[in-house]
């Protein structure tokens, strides 16, 4: 097999034929994504479809059994020369990770870090930024997402929407080019949706490219470029929010999406 | 008493009386009277004998040995008991092997064997400490096991021993406690496993570790009193040197009591505040101190 030609770095994430694999369970069964720079998609789906799955592939949390990942025309976890892919070692793995910014179902803030500290932390000890730099930047982010005079308050002091304001904030710390956005607001209470879903379209409208596994439809139609619907480790259908959430073709999204409507 | 319930209605309450707890109370204290009555009518302990020896500087020696040799036998286990958590939970199956021997061999012999074994059976069996290179005759030093096994050496191999057996499964239940997601946020901001490990991980291990490394180490001061065996001078061997000279055996125990007492009280109040250290960020706990509770009662009762 003759070496492939290098990406280039027309998509921000370009996946092809993504396997993976949990023991005998097989979660992802080829996938084959693009997303483009600046990009919002939408990744829907019944639980166990395998979205969470791959969002966690394409920054390496999981490892695929099978298919390649590009991340600005990065290979994901592997260097390739001619056919013979090189696992990447731990250093060259985290400094990929610290280019993409993931915010978590459960928010996973640091508990024994005030929402300052938890934002300055990674850029300090990642990217060796001066500390009187880190908290200016970090300042900022936290006055973007509305949480200013938070900074010195203990995660267990906040709310779970705020905490995942402050979990978007430690993300865009680090300038990644890329977010992921696993399930962001399934773990709030209804009230409190609304101010997470307010910052991520902010963050849509300033030009970020972003991938957002989630199951609030109105906001997927509304900030989305475009959603992809996924079942059973395969992707059925993606398209324009108004086209798959309006007028799906498959007969397995009509389903889903009567279901939870 | 009246209280104010409701605004402006007043009710008289009446507590349950507890007619048991009562009579509990009065037998109790009577014993206790007996007790202390029998002691001090005693002629076994000369109260004046024990002020004597109190701050005999043998005594107040052998307080600070049993000081050093609990504190260095904490740092030697502190030190293994990390070393063998991380070794245990490693993927590595040799490692995690003489780990999983390590622990269950040291926790399921008694720490006195333990300390007489390395005073006197390994002198016995191995005649000379060397340091060479393994399966040749190249030797770089070596000296008589019986120069190199003094009484704190045995002392602080024992306790030292038999504490990291104990740390490592602390500290293990430590690590396993903090959530997996802490982890992941960590790795998917950029950082390698030995930052997370120190930045995120051990932190907050920390807030699950220390108390009970607090109670190791009030254990560990009473423990200590077995290094007297292997002719160790501390607190208890000095107080039985000095009775079986003198033959005030009781009244030397008491000193020796008097003085573990304190030094388990003043053990636990730190313990107490170094616990308060590591709770941060935990739910509200560094803003309900007692005082504060106070405060906000008071308040309460106010409207």
């Amino acid at each position: 097999m003759s070496a492939p030609a290098p990406q280039p770095a027309r998509f921000m994430v370009r996946a092809e034929g993504v396997h993976k694999r949990f023991g005998r369970l097989e979660v992802l069964r080829g996938i084959d994504l693009a997303v483009r720079p600046r990009e919002v998609m939408m990744l829907i789906g019944p639980s166990g479809s395998g979205k969470s799955t791959f969002l966690r592939c394409i920054n390496h949390l999981e490892k695929i059994n099978a298919g390649r990942i590009w991340v600005d025309g990065e290979l994901v976890g592997y260097r390739q020369v001619g056919s013979t892919l090189y696992e990447l070692n731990e250093h060259e793995q985290a400094r990929r990770r610290s280019e993409i910014g993931m915010v978590f179902q459960r928010f996973n803030l640091f508990p024994h870090m005030t929402a300052l500290q938890n934002v300055i932390e990674a850029p300090m000890l990642v990217k060796r930024t001066a500390r009187a730099q880190a908290v200016e930047r970090a300042r900022q982010l936290l006055e973007r997402v509305g949480l200013a005079e938070k900074a010195d308050a203990y995660p267990s002091q906040l709310s779970g929407g705020q905490q995942q304001r402050v979990a978007i904030a430690r993300a865009l710390a680090m300038d990644p080019k890329l977010m992921l956005f696993d399930e962001p607001t399934s773990a709030l209470d209804p009230e409190l949706v609304g101010e997470v879903l307010a910052v991520m379209r902010q963050l849509a409208n300033d030009g970020m490219t972003m991938i957002v596994v989630t199951h609030e439809m109105q906001f997927a139609r509304e900030v989305g470029d475009r959603v992809v619907f996924m079942d059973g480790g395969v992707v059925v259908e993606e398209g324009p929010p108004a086209e798959v959430l309006t007028n799906p073709k498959q007969e397995r999204t009509r389903g889903f999406l009567a279901r939870i409507l | 008493m009246g209280v104010e319930v409701e605004r402006g209605a007043t009710f008289t309450v009446v507590p349950v009386r507890r007619y048991g707890q009562a009579v509990l109370a009065v037998v109790v204290a009577l014993l206790v009277a007996w007790l202390a009555a029998a002691g001090a009518s005693s002629h076994f302990v000369n109260p004046r004998v024990v002020s004597q020896y109190l701050n005999n500087p043998l005594i107040l020696g052998g307080l600070a040995n049993t000081i050093f040799v609990s504190i260095a036998a904490m740092i030697i286990g502190i030190v293994l008991g990390v070393i063998f958590a991380v070794m245990k939970m490693s993927s590595n199956v040799v490692l995690a092997a003489v780990s999983g021997f390590y622990i269950w061999f040291f926790r399921g012999t008694p720490v006195l064997v333990q300390l007489i074994f390395w005073f006197n059976g390994v002198p016995a069996v191995f005649h000379e400490l060397a340091l060479g290179v393994p399966f040749t005759h190249v030797v770089f030093f070596s000296m008589p096991m019986v120069a190199f096994m003094t009484p704190l050496a045995a002392s602080l191999l024992g306790l030292g021993l038999n504490e990291g057996a104990y740390m490592a499964e602390i500290v293990r239940g430590g690590i396993l406690a903090v959530d997996e997601g802490q982890v992941e946020a960590a790795q998917a901001l950029g950082m390698v496993s030995s930052q997370t490990m120190r930045r995120i991980v051990l932190p907050q291990a920390m807030r699950v570790i220390i108390p009970p490394i607090g109670n190791e180490f009030i254990s560990m001061l009473k423990t200590s009193s077995l290094a007297s065996v292997v002719t160790y001078g501390e607190l208890l061997r000095r107080a039985s040197d000095i009775y079986s000279s003198n033959l005030f055996v009781v009244e030397l125990l008491v000193v020796a009591s008097i003085w573990y007492l304190a030094l388990t009280t003043v053990a636990s109040i730190g313990q107490y505040y170094v616990e308060k250290r590591f709770a941060r960020g935990t739910s509200r706990a560094e803003r309900e101190t007692p005082w504060s509770n106070l405060v906000r009662n008071i308040v309460r009762l106010g409207r």
